[in-house]
């Protein structure tokens, strides 16, 4: 690795990108560095420091607006909004926490690898609320997307395509995210469910109620099946009671307690240690299947979206070829986040596309980034068997 | 009629036989239509200014059947303009002379619902509302509304990304779409998403979701269903002004309330509305907010009176609040009801759409007023007020000359003002051939040459219902990929405008 210039403006991006592009040198890009354990380690690279791009650029609460500069830290984020009674809807996390560490982590990392907490059930994913960005292709040109309002279908929606894409077809320099208003209250009713399946259909009954759902999670370890209600007080009240009637008698926790769980959900502190850990996405329904197939190797996991999450977690010297294989067969998908180097480079941290989606997300890729120097080697597992 | 299209492709269009043949061996049956009076009735979409009967239509019956349409015209190098219901307000179906028009209407079965996992598996030509209905046994329901919804389909609904009164709280299409299957131009069927969240890899389905037919053909779509709210209630709220209505909008946002809907009208549509439906609406009013709210019964109890107070801080004249369920749909009737009941005011009307900050909107509507002075014709507004979404409505009658094209100005003036003040061109219609060109107002050519390259990457011989969205059709060789075969481009005669 190369010394890591700081560009400070945009500018100075699509020159360092130009002159990567015209000597062959990929660049890495960075902003809080606190993903900088997913992905292949052994790759050659010029490390990017995007930290300039840290500033708030507007924040209209009534508008429910917030642009900001890519490297923005979620926890200045956050404090900001809170200082006005607002959030970002989808409980964004720090995933240095997975690894043990904790805090950096930066909007446009959030964005990058679309990182979503709990309250995406119901609330919506990262994309759902990425409105405009600016940024500088692979290419080093300056462009933008979207724009700064809440509804808008100009043109394709780069935006969307921009989230999840882990700086793979450009340098995020500011985006525009809609907030939305903290809830007045929350309350988190807690049912003993011993049995993953049983707890799955009782999240199923709920999520199917009109109660209003915020979060729906089961830790198995616990026998316990946490449902998150939100909103104004007369309201949770009610809804409480609709859950109960539906579900039968719940311990409940509030406030501080209550966001101490969900922190602990989101940031998978249920499975913190130096296991593998998977994080796997299917129908909520077929949760239970992988859960159970993992256990039976030794695996360790719960639930959250309903079940539609599973955070998994493998012993370093168990075989990891059967969390894919089941997330797969079952239509879903695992991204690898915690493991040690050697695993790193035998397996991709994202799960393989169907090869007709591989060929067409390589043209997308090459679209934005035709030299290849957006750091493409990360995704790929020189040592697979 | 201003608007150019690319010039038809006369050799395209001298092989229509061969086309209906080819393509009568792969749809079988009435579903091939190549005869003037049939195609007629596919000459134009929700954006009737504009005419074009296709060169050919055809109506498959599957996905495989759409795989081999589009396998051939790509191998034949025949455009394609994929069409649902036709409703499109932007143009997004209109034909192409030299084009397959591809009409995914009869692809019209719900094939699964899952109640459990909350989706519904639909094929693209099923109505928005026969989602609902499917699932409405069970207390749910499918939650974009847009207000073509008895006939707009759900293929068209990704197509545009939809919206509809209720997405300030709901969102839009693409916030409720999980999975779809999508016929590639060169025949390849892919599947996107599925039936969980985050499917992990790049989103290619938020990208082809409000695409306008210019990626590929949805064959099948998987979406969210919802439970529906245990009750809702509406306030009908008139206010002396738009100022005041925008600051109640703006109070009750700020109170942390996030309404099921919240519409504006001002005093032409109030007026229209009312002499149309008799919704009680209040004539002395400049401005009507209704505001729906929905949840337990408990949450709209003290929601309601919550706004109720705020309203009346910010200026309310009148204020109702529905006591009955009869009495909630009263009040909508009239706003449902908004566009035709205009439509009474003049022979014809040009509704707009565009999007802005909420807090620009007193500005935008005088304006707006100034402007209707300088063309000479009338306007009535419905807005989205609670994410900003304009819907100038423009009276004229087509059959004064320069009238049409009058109307057309005014509206571009509308969109360019939507922009400056940091809108958006369009918040829920879509570009298509209406907005095209003023694509340059909101993007510059940077701007669009990536957006464009998204294309390519999907339609490298840009296919699939070219002339739609972007303003000027760079060969995708030009914009950066090479695809020069034997020293010749794919297209050398490609018509540039």
């Amino acid at each position: 690795m190369t010394a890591s210039p700081s560009p400070a403006s945009a500018d100075d991006l699509c020159d360092l990108f130009r002159a990567g592009a015209a000597a062959g040198e990929a660049v890495e890009l960075v902003g809080g560095a606190s993903k900088r354990a997913i992905g292949n380690p052994a790759r050659t690279t010029r490390r990017i420091d995007l930290s300039a791009f840290r500033h708030v650029i507007d924040y209209d609460p009534a508008e429910l607006l917030l642009t900001v500069g890519a490297a923005a830290p979620l926890a200045d984020v956050e404090r900001l909004l809170a200082s006005e009674g607002q959030m970002l809807a989808f409980e964004p996390f720090d995933h240095g926490a997975l690894s043990g560490g904790a805090g950096g982590t930066t909007i446009g990392g959030i964005i990058g690898a679309a990182v979503s907490g709990p309250r995406r059930l119901s609330a919506g994913a990262v994309r759902d609320h990425m409105l405009a960005f600016e940024a500088v292709s692979g290419r080093g040109e300056r462009f933008k997307g979207g724009a700064a309002v809440m509804k808008n279908v100009t043109g394709y929606d780069l935006p969307k395509l921009m989230t999840g894409s882990w700086g793979q077809l450009a340098a995020l320099t500011s985006v525009t995210l809609k907030v939305v208003p903290r809830p007045e209250v929350e309350a988190t009713l807690l049912f003993r469910i011993a049995e993953d399946r049983a707890a799955v259909e009782a999240m199923a009954a709920a999520m199917g109620s009109p109660a209003e759902v915020s979060g729906a999670a089961h830790l198995p370890e616990d026998g316990i099946t946490a449902l998150r209600l939100e909103g104004f007080a007369p309201s949770v009240a009610a809804r409480s009671r609709m859950l109960r009637g539906l579900l039968g008698p719940a311990d409940a926790i509030e406030g501080e307690e209550s966001h101490a769980l969900w922190r602990r959900i989101r940031e998978a502190a249920p499975l913190a240690g130096e296991d593998i850990l998977w994080r796997a996405c299917v129908a909520p329904s077929a949760g239970p299947a992988l859960g159970e197939a993992l256990r039976a190797i030794g695996g360790r996991h719960f639930y959250d979206w309903a079940g539609g999450l599973v955070w998994l977690s493998l012993p370093r010297d168990a075989d990891q070829a059967p969390v894919r294989e089941h997330a797969g067969r079952l239509g879903g998908q695992a991204m690898l986040t915690r493991a040690p180097d050697d695993l790193r480079r035998r397996l991709p941290a994202l799960h393989p596309s169907h090869p007709d989606v591989a060929a067409l997300t390589r043209r997308v890729k090459t679209a934005f980034d035709p030299a290849a120097i957006l750091d493409p080697a990360r995704w790929e597992a020189p040592d697979a068997d | 009629m201003t608007l150019r299209m690319p010039m038809p492709d006369e050799g395209a269009i001298a092989r229509r036989d061969e086309i209906a043949r080819a393509m009568r061996a792969i749809v079988p049956g009435d579903g091939v239509i190549d005869d003037a009076d049939g195609l007629r009735v596919y000459e134009t979409d929700g954006l009737t200014a504009y005419r074009q009967p296709p060169l050919i239509a055809v109506l498959p019956e599957t996905s495989a059947q759409v795989a081999q349409i589009a396998a051939w015209c790509h191998a034949n190098r025949i455009k394609i303009v994929p069409r649902g219901s036709g409703t499109s307000l932007s143009g997004g179906a209109l034909p192409l002379a030299d084009g397959l028009l591809l009409v995914l209407a009869r692809m019209n079965r719900v094939l699964h619902v899952d109640y459990d996992d909350r989706i519904a598996v639909v094929q693209p030509g099923v109505t928005n509302l026969a989602v609902t209905d499917a699932v409405s046994e069970r207390g749910f329901y499918y939650a974009p509304d847009p207000s073509s919804q008895i006939a707009c389909s759900i293929g068209g609904n990704v197509a545009e990304n939809s919206g509809g009164v209720h997405c300030l709280k709901y969102g839009l299409t693409a916030n409720n779409v999980l999975g779809a299957e999508l016929v590639l131009i060169d025949g390849t069927i892919i599947r996107l998403g599925g039936r969980h969240l985050d499917p992990g890899g790049l989103d290619l389905l938020g990208v082809v979701l409000g695409s306008e037919g210019l990626l590929g053909i949805v064959t099948e779509v998987t979406v969210r269903i919802l439970p529906r709210p245990e009750t809702a209630r509406a306030l009908l709220i008139g206010f002396p002004g738009a100022e005041a209505a925008g600051a109640c909008v703006a109070a009750v946002i700020g109170a942390g309330i996030i309404p099921a809907g919240m519409e504006m009208m001002d005093r032409a549509a109030i007026h229209a509305a009312e002499a149309f439906v008799g919704a009680g609406y209040p004539l002395d009013a400049e401005a009507l907010l209704i505001v729906e709210l929905d949840g337990v019964a408990a949450e709209c109890r003290h929601l309601a009176e919550r706004v109720s107070a705020i309203a009346k801080e910010n200026g309310a004249q009148s204020l109702r609040v529905s006591q009955s369920e009869e009495e909630r749909l009263a009040f909508w009737a009239g706003r449902k009801a908004a566009f035709p009941a205009v439509g009474r005011l003049a022979p014809d009307y040009y509704c707009m759409d565009g999007s802005i900050p909420r807090r620009r909107l007193p500005e935008v509507l005088s304006r707006m007023a100034a402007l209707s002075r300088h063309y000479n014709l009338d306007v009535a507004n419905v807005f989205h007020a609670g994410d900003g979404n304009l819907h100038p409505l423009i009276l004229y009658d087509a059959n004064e000359p320069g009238e049409l094209e009058r109307a057309e100005a005014f509206g571009a003036d509308i969109l360019r003002l939507c922009v400056e003040v940091g809108g958006a061109l369009t918040g829920e219609h879509g570009v298509g051939v209406e907005k095209r060109d003023l694509m340059p107002v909101m993007f510059s050519g940077t701007d669009l040459a990536h957006q464009q390259r998204v294309k390519c990457a999907f339609d490298p011989d840009l296919l699939l219902n070219p002339g739609k969205m972007f303003p000027v059709l760079h060969r995708c060789a030009e914009l950066g990929r090479m695809h020069v075969h034997r020293g010749q481009l794919p297209f050398p005669d490609l018509p540039r405008f």
